[in-house]
């Protein structure tokens, strides 16, 4: 802000900020914490992933191993993502659109999954389709897996993600109201026809930040998967868990390439948010995001 | 549950639907089996658990350390929140955009990348070794990690609050004789309090819970270094489905207990002060 100036050219601080030696102090106090604790491990992964030069990281997704897991990621974030965004969309109309009793008490539930740690997360399902869960033995007697193989991992990614969409798209569609539905409704436009040439546009920002999130989540989630995985490489390890197991063999370069790929996609993640933001922060939600 | 104010809208009946199908099969029908193993187990079966020793110090562990860096992620958050709101300065935007950055970084990550820098043999960890500090494979570790992947939420609780006090509210306080310090402290600060305890819950709850970047850091020594999440783990790899329910239980009750006591904290605050 711009410091008033006296006549003497000396420089006053005005009485709603601190004195520029505050501020400096302040300033260097918050770039050093963010330095030591945000920054240095972003670059300690590119680093670490390089070290043993561009052919041998480049090797390192040749690994049978290294493309299962990506592949699997690829899936579960495939299926997840737009079963979460469907939900989103359908959670978001009715709540935005309709009055209805029991309303906070249903956004507090679409809530709960980010109270949950990861970990109970994948415990819950275990106790539901595991060896020893609820539906367990009649799983067994069918023949159909869902702990240790891809039914379990989605689920519990499912699970860890399921909120994403719902909150940014509720407060979005809260505040933007339903007159322009109502319009499109007078002109003789159908439900659907209405939701996909009105509706949908006005929310299409809001939509892509919320999948954005979900999909970086979902891409990189570790507790809730390691737990109903069964980490059996090759086949039920995605790229978080293929992390794990690299980094626990020694296998140091081979784990920080494989993170890096992961650290790319947050990077990627928060610069779209950031230029979202900037761009279309008009047809974001207002409300706060945490 | 019929809509009330009758809207023009179609679809109520078919999106209010599908939203509790999905609602229930996802989410609901899972904790509903969390709930009945832990009614099997009683509250003399959990009680069992919550005692055994090892529990205790991976509960106190988890805990404690939750404690502490939230607190010290609320006092960073409001200075890193005051100087990217009201400062000027290079870097400023991309600096604002790096907060979130533990909200994007899988935590796995998070995590090996914390223990390579804070080994013996790390950027840090080095410098660390020579005063004989040891940071990783301690509690220590624990601590740095969970003040990584909390920092965004007490940032970015306070942020909006500090981007809406009327600048006018300070001159007023200047006009009446205080000086800058005294403002902060008697003025600034007490209008910042509901945010700040709400970031450090979210801080302390993210914190309990984290389990990924914190099993690479912490060496998960029992008794010294071991948190409540990698027991739950133990013991369902021991397929103890009642073990890990019922430290699950316990974590979930006294992280209910905390929040809400931190809820009446801040309504009190909220009522002494004025502020909404």
């Amino acid at each position: 802000m711009p410091e008033h100036i006296r006549p003497g050219g000396q420089a006053r601080t005005p009485v709603t900020t601190e004195t520029a030696a505050v501020r400096t102090g302040l300033i260097a106090l918050a770039l050093v914490f963010l330095a030591l604790f945000l920054v240095l491990p972003v670059i300690v992964v590119f680093v670490e992933a390089l070290g043993k030069g561009v052919s041998f990281y480049l090797a390192t997704f040749t690994d049978p191993d290294a493309r299962a897991a990506i592949r699997l990621t690829l899936i579960v974030a495939a299926i997840a993502v737009p079963l979460n965004m469907i939900f989103g969309i359908a959670a978001s109309w009715a709540i935005a659109k309709f009055e209805f009793q029991g309303k906070s008490l249903l956004i507090t539930l679409i809530d709960l999954p980010f109270s949950i740690s990861p970990v109970v997360s994948g415990l819950i399902y275990v106790l539901l389709f595991g060896a020893q869960g609820y539906f367990g033995p009649w799983l067994k007697g069918h023949g159909i897996e869902v702990i240790f193989a891809l039914p379990g991992i989605v689920l519990a990614t499912i699970f860890v993600t399921f909120p994403f969409v719902a909150r940014e798209l509720i407060p979005l569609m809260q505040e933007q109201g339903n007159t322009d539905e109502e319009a499109a409704l007078t002109l003789g436009a159908g439900g659907l026809r209405t939701f996909l040439t009105v509706t949908l546009p006005n929310i299409r920002w809001g939509l892509l930040y919320g999948v954005l999130l979900c999909n970086a989540r979902a891409m990189g989630e570790f507790g809730a998967v390691s737990v109903v995985s069964g980490h059996i490489r090759g086949l039920t390890n995605t790229m978080p868990l293929h992390v794990e197991i690299l980094y626990n063999e020694y296998n140091f370069a081979a784990a920080f390439a494989m993170a890096s790929l992961l650290t790319l996609l947050a990077v990627i993640t928060l610069v779209a948010k950031t230029l979202l933001e900037m761009h279309y922060g008009e047809a974001l939600a207002r409300a706060p995001r945490v | 549950m019929r809509s009330k104010q009758l809207s023009a809208l179609p679809g109520f009946g078919l999106t209010l639907g599908y939203t509790l199908f999905y609602l229930g099969v996802i989410v609901l029908l899972p904790l509903a089996a969390l709930v009945a193993q832990a009614a099997g187990l009683g509250l003399g079966g959990i009680w069992a658990v919550a005692t055994e020793e090892r529990v205790l110090a991976a509960l106190r562990t988890s805990f404690g350390l939750a404690f502490a860096a939230a607190l010290v992620d609320s006092l960073f958050g409001l200075v890193i929140a005051w100087v990217l709101t009201r400062y000027q300065f290079p870097g400023r935007r991309l600096l604002d955009a790096a907060v979130d950055l533990p909200f994007a970084l899988p935590t796995a990550v998070a995590g090996i990348s914390l223990a390579t820098l804070y080994a013996p043999t790390g950027w840090i960890g080095g410098i660390l070794a020579e005063f004989g500090i040891q940071v990783a494979f301690t509690p220590a570790g624990i601590f740095v990690a969970l003040v990584f992947v909390a920092l965004p939420f007490t940032v970015r609780t306070v942020q909006p609050l500090i981007a809406e006090i009327d600048r006018g509210v300070e001159e007023v306080s200047a006009t009446l004789g205080a000086n800058r310090w005294q403002t902060i402290r008697r003025v600034l600060i007490p209008m910042l309090t509901p945010a700040l305890l709400t970031g450090f819950a979210l801080a302390f709850a993210r914190s309990v819970s984290e389990y990924g970047s914190v099993i690479f850091i912490a060496g998960n020594l029992p008794y010294v270094s071991e948190i409540a999440p990698v027991l739950i783990v133990i013991k369902l790899e021991e397929f103890n489905y009642p073990g890990a329910t019922a430290i699950a239980v316990i974590m979930l009750a006294i992280a209910f207990v905390v929040l809400f006591t931190i809820n009446v904290i801040q309504a009190w605050s909220r009522r002494r002060l004025g502020h909404a």
